[in-house]
């Protein structure tokens, strides 16, 4: 895309994933640009948004970026500093509206892998696992992902490893598996813009282009077809007063530089 | 109803309840013993060569890194390691030798810092072995089930995924609803060590901030290892016993380690050593690194009070207490 003087790409995906976030929701928050995106919804539109860490930080205000979703900023100034079986609980009772995740790559039905890049037994690139995500897209309602790197690498047809679940292998699949009802992903961010999943096929589509971006820019950098709603948006561009706050949650650029 | 699958995940740290049950009544005692002893004591006499070895806290959060050298330095060798956001603990430990197995929830990453070069490389070379895969609840509830005395707890995540095939847990249909339920076996690893904020001499442990899973954790091991910011008197804890996490007839062994969390947080007290944590990242992308690394901190050092003075001691500590503390100056704070 064609990147703006004002702004850069990573503040402009921070503002659209924020955008997601109602007031009066609540969010379950992975590590990184998750948190940043949660951070400036609180500060924006959505001050009653209910913020909750996996390892037990409940309803902080987030004073500063924290480097982990364990760190004490996680329940600075919160209701509750609890634990991860309270929070996960509370995740499969149903008290969880958004999970917000990162992701290595993902296949059209949302599946992400975060595991092993080649064969599990004799992998050629070792990953981190599962962590909370799994658990995450599981059991929240609506999982979003953002994935800055949107490439035929990471939009795959088939993943290595599918270590957390999104629509499994399509309609019902879910369901079937024994996963909550009616959860699943939502919407995935990249770097060239937003998409959700089809109502009948639970198969990903392309809902907006961010600015400058073309639809075949979109198909170029996926292995799988991408349909296009029929009300394709553009994204809408950081306000200064997004981009002051971000820069403030931010300062060194640990999330926002990269 | 749920399909068949063939489950690939080695089924660890499990044991029959009742025969965990005879276990306890046979090796926990009752009675409040004064438990202190010495790091170096501690290790050798519960930190056996395949043991299978949990660790309290929370990737980088309160990571008792006294016992975590001391392991290394007395070289035990082929754990079996619990990787529940196991991120600074196990990559040390792997770049010692210590480790030959991991189950893995999180490992082999350091959350925004980036990966974990040393943990990744023994993996990928097949220096360790990866037994099977998790999720952080599913360990968690693990832990649950083996702290309840039952066999399984039954759970709605992972089903669906090869994070579950890789896994030992099970699927059945649940007898009311009809629904597939995924069945996680109960995990009791056979020692755990945790730091926490203040103790007394008998293990009655408190611990501030979030707990994480340290709750479940701590009545799901058989062995406990405590390190303590402050060995308090008893006293102090039955003024607030609702504070205590985890109580005195748990741990085995409890030693005071002021600073011993470092380079990771203790909350509340001082924030992570960055500096050290970006030192250890770079060095350990090369075996000689991480050789050169642990002869500097670890070998060439007798204990963890002398590791102390090698990264700052005291200087170091009131720096990293001032980067904890976001309050205000109006409110008393340094922020």
């Amino acid at each position: 895309m064609n990147e703006s003087p004002r702004y850069r790409l990573t503040e402009l995906l921070a503002c659209v994933a924020a955008s997601l976030l109602e007031d009066g929701s609540s969010a379950f928050v992975g590590t990184g640009f998750p948190i940043v995106a949660a951070m400036l919804a609180q500060r924006t539109h959505a001050p009653g948004l209910l913020i909750i860490f996996e390892a037990g930080g409940i309803g902080p205000q987030v004073p500063a970026l924290p480097i982990s979703v364990g760190d004490s900023r996680t329940y600075w100034r919160a209701s509750a500093a609890s634990s991860m079986h309270d929070v996960m609980s509370a995740s499969q009772a149903g008290y969880v509206d958004y999970g917000f995740l990162g992701g290595a790559a993902m296949d059209r039905y949302g599946n992400v892998n975060t595991t092993v890049i080649g064969d599990w037994h004799h992998p050629r690139s070792r990953l981190p696992g599962s962590g909370g995500g799994c658990d995450v897209g599981s059991l929240v309602w609506r999982t979003i992902y953002l994935m800055r790197k949107q490439s035929t690498r990471t939009f795959v047809d088939q993943l290595d490893f599918l270590t957390t679940p999104g629509y499994l292998s399509g309609p019902g699949a879910r369901e079937r598996a024994g996963l909550p009802s009616g959860s699943g992903p939502y919407r995935v961010i990249t770097q060239l813009g937003m998409y959700g999943f089809d109502e009948q096929t639970r198969r990903m589509k392309l809902l907006s282009l961010h600015p400058g971006v073309t639809v075949e820019q979109v198909q170029e950098a996926s292995q799988f077809e991408i349909p296009v709603a029929d009300a394709l948006t553009v994204s809408p561009e950081p306000s200064d007063e997004q981009l002051r706050i971000l820069r403030q949650i931010d300062p060194q650029g640990m999330v926002i530089g990269k | 109803m749920s399909d068949p699958v063939e489950f690939l995940g080695e089924l660890i740290g499990w044991h029959d309840p009742d025969e965990n049950r005879q276990w306890v009544r046979e090796n926990k005692p009752r009675q409040m013993i004064d438990k202190r002893t010495t790091v170096s004591a501690a290790v050798r006499e519960y930190v056996k060569p395949g043991s299978l070895l949990a660790i309290g806290g929370f990737g980088h959060i309160r990571i008792p890194m006294a016992l975590i050298y001391e392991i290394i330095r007395q070289q035990v060798r082929d754990l079996t390691m619990i990787g529940k956001t196991a991120v600074h603990d196990i990559d040390l430990l792997i770049g010692g030798g210590c480790v030959s197995r991991v189950e893995v929830a999180y490992a082999f990453g350091h959350e925004l810092r980036g990966l974990s070069a040393c943990g990744r490389r023994a993996v990928e070379s097949g220096r360790v072995q990866v037994t099977g895969e998790i999720s952080n609840a599913g360990y968690q509830w693990r832990f649950l089930a083996a702290a309840m005395g039952v066999p399984f707890m039954p759970v709605r995540t992972m089903l669906g995924t090869e994070t579950l095939t890789h896994s030992s847990a099970r699927v059945i249909d649940d007898p009311w609803s009809g629904k597939p339920l995924c069945l996680l076996p109960a995990c009791y690893p056979d020692v755990t060590l945790f730091h926490v904020h203040r103790c007394d001499k008998y293990g009655n442990a408190q611990i501030d901030g979030i707990l994480v899973e340290d709750f479940e954790l701590a009545r799901a091991s058989r062995r406990l290892i405590i390190t303590t910011e402050k060995l308090v008197d008893h006293e102090e804890i039955e003024r607030q016993p609702w504070r205590t996490a985890i109580p005195f007839y748990l741990p085995d062994a409890v030693i005071e380690v002021p600073f011993g969390a470092h380079p990771t947080e203790m909350p509340t007290q001082y924030y992570f050593d960055e500096e050290h944590i970006a030192h250890w990242m770079e060095v350990s992308k090369t075996d000689a690194g991480t050789r050169a690394y642990l002869d500097e901190y670890v070998f060439g050092v007798p204990d963890f009070e002398a590791y102390l003075e090698k990264i700052g001691g005291q200087e170091r500590r009131k720096q990293l207490e001032r980067l904890m503390d976001l309050r205000p100056k109006a409110e008393g704070g340094t922020a």
